[in-house]
């Protein structure tokens, strides 16, 4: 499984391959997700329970000020859709990575991703997810999307994206 | 009196100490405490085959030494094109007026023998304008695929005789070598020469690695890798490259790590929770302690060369600065005080200076201030320069600078303390998060 994939958020598919070494994954590592190839996401946007449907109806990312890893307002309803998607579609599990723009350490930027997948985490918590199907990663500055080097593209880099796989079973 | 050698350097800010032909034998000597802006000449021939067989090592041998001083910015080499006299018979008396008129200050000549693949090699080191040895002739003898760690040598025992410091070419570079886009950038563990030569690759590049540092004798390296899709730290034994995960805390995400001077403890950062410490973990006893405990951000721990204190990054006054505790833990003191951002902070092995990295006014700094927080020079400026590492003598220091925009690439490059002498050092691919080893036995 090529990392790339997975690590942009956009595949569940690779998702399932990435995390099959966690522990608390381990039950589901071999669900087949509608029969999907990697790297595309799984299910229609026209099916409210499926993840492509979370990515691009409900928002699967939020983000972040500078330096910063408080929830604004467009966050927090983006975060409360995805609350809501969790709460209903319980055959889920998450992980929410945390990501940083390049204008820092590399270090300090891993500890800062991991601040804001974790504040997102909180929220969803809050919201009445289960912090049993959430976890979090930080990949600090590693793995932008956007790669200009202007703030147009550091602001869509510092984000929290919530990444779904087939969840805890029975 | 004070020689030729002396336009060749800034009597205001180097001292210079010269034989004076009668007086007592005093070695030629430079002084490089504050840069050297005009190098010191020398002439390096190539080394004397004993046999037709040993040329090529003859040759190959002296261009590394010349590469090497060259390579510091103290010393310029006086090319062959330029020499009037060759040096053909190793044991023959040297003819001093034949380099005095090319004014090379300095002469080294060698020696090179090959008995199946077994190379001798024999060196001297002159003063030219005395037209007396410094120090004496020295022999080297190893198996020919380790010609250029023979050459590093007799390059180190010049450097050190020139300029009553040990030298660090005999030395090797840990590194994270990158290929492909920005948005799908792999990276993979490398190690090689100071230089850039004798590229091997200890990892693949399924899974994201960042920062490798050696231990304090060369053979392990620490760092943390993505393998289980989190990051954890890893140590790998380099010359089997056998790699094991560290025992930090099952669950938490840990990185920044690195040894202690006696490579018993390995002190890192562990987030979790929104929150990351730093904890020491002893190698032996698998003890863990929490080090740091705050709500803010503390990593990139270094430790003192004495082992004594570490020193480390802080977002607990609102921005990254750096700070000193004691190697156990406990009350921290703030050292930096300027404008801008602190990271990175490392410990130079002289221990008189700590490395960092700046972030000021949208622009990144290699920087080095005393341990105490006074005496703070930037030495570099660019659109990302970061993660800085000390050369085992503590003259020369490496690091990542990348470049800007959508076709951005990291290279490893150098400078000295001094602030002199920046230059890119040669990798295949992207390189980035160098480690420096100590000088090799």
């Amino acid at each position: 499984m090529k990392a790339s994939v997975w690590l942009m958020g956009l595949a569940v598919a690779g998702m399932l391959a990435a995390c099959s070494k966690n522990d608390a994954f381990e039950d589901v590592n071999n669900v087949d997700l509608n029969n999907q190839t990697a790297g595309a996401v799984a299910g229609t946007a026209g099916d409210p329970t499926s993840p492509v449907y979370f990515q691009q109806a409900v928002g699967d990312r939020v983000f972040f000020l500078v330096d910063q890893s408080t929830l604004n307002d467009d966050a927090r309803t983006t975060l409360d859709a995805q609350a809501s998607w969790l709460l209903q579609n319980t055959d889920y599990v998450a992980t929410i990575e945390g990501h940083a723009d390049e204008q820092g350490t590399r270090e300090y930027n891993v500890a800062l991703g991991e601040r804001r997948a974790n504040a997102a985490r909180e929220y969803l918590i809050s919201r009445g997810v289960a912090g049993n199907r959430l976890k979090i990663v930080s990949y600090g500055k590693e793995r932008p999307v956007e790669i200009c080097s202007v703030e147009s593209c550091y602001a869509k880099n510092r984000r929290a994206v919530t990444v779904l796989a087939a969840g805890l079973t029975g | 009196m004070m020689r030729l050698v002396q336009s060749f350097l800034i009597a205001a800010v180097t001292a210079l100490i010269l034989p004076l032909a009668g007086y007592a034998q005093g070695p030629l000597r430079i002084e490089i405490t504050d840069g050297v802006i005009e190098p010191l000449p020398y002439a390096v021939p190539d080394f004397v085959p004993a046999s037709p067989a040993a040329a090529e090592y003859g040759k190959s041998l002296a261009r590394v030494v010349a590469s090497d001083l060259s390579g510091t910015g103290l010393f310029r080499e006086i090319p062959a094109s330029a020499h009037v006299s060759t040096v053909s018979d190793f044991g023959a008396p040297v003819q001093f007026a034949d380099w005095k008129t090319i004014n090379a200050q300095a002469l080294i000549t060698g020696a090179v023998s090959l008995s199946g693949d077994r190379l001798t090699v024999q060196f001297r080191v002159y003063d030219v304008f005395s037209g007396a040895e410094i120090g004496s002739g020295l022999q080297f003898a190893g198996t020919t695929d380790g010609w250029r760690r023979m050459a590093h040598k007799v390059a180190d025992t010049v450097y050190a005789r020139l300029t009553g410091e040990s030298a660090y070419f005999d030395s090797r570079v840990v590194f994270v070598s990158e290929t492909g886009p920005k948005n799908d950038r792999a990276k993979r563990l490398a190690i090689m020469d100071y230089d850039g030569a004798n590229v091997q690759y200890l990892t693949d590049s399924t899974a994201l690695v960042l920062a490798p540092r050696f231990s304090p004798s060369g053979d392990r390296v620490l760092y943390t890798s993505y393998e289980t899709g989190f990051p954890r730290i890893y140590v790998m034994d380099v010359g089997r490259a056998q790699r094991k995960v560290l025992d930090t805390q099952e669950g938490s995400m840990s990185f920044a790590p690195r040894f202690s001077p006696d490579g018993n403890t390995v002190v890192f950062s562990q987030a979790q929770g929104g929150n990351t410490d730093i904890y020491a973990l002893n190698l032996a006893s698998g003890q863990r302690i929490r080090l740091t405990n705050a709500p803010s951000i503390e990593t990139a721990p270094s430790f003192s060369p004495d082992g004594s204190q570490i020193v480390f990054e802080s977002d607990r006054s609102g921005g990254q600065q750096l700070y000193i505790m004691p190697a156990s833990g406990g009350e921290a003191r703030r050292i930096s005080s300027g404008a801008g951002r602190y990271g990175t902070p490392v410990w130079s092995p002289r221990g008189d200076l700590i490395a960092f990295t700046k972030q000021n006014k949208g622009r990144f700094h290699i920087g080095v201030m005393r341990t105490d927080g006074t005496g703070e020079r930037l030495l570099t400026a660019s659109f990302l320069d970061e993660g800085p590492t000390w050369a085992p003598n503590g003259r020369v220091i490496m690091f990542t600078r990348e470049s800007q925009g959508a076709d951005g690439r990291a290279t490893l490059y150098s400078v000295d303390v001094s602030g002199r002498n920046l230059k890119p050092v040669s990798t295949p691919d992207g390189a980035s998060d160098p480690a420096w080893s100590p000088l090799q036995r």
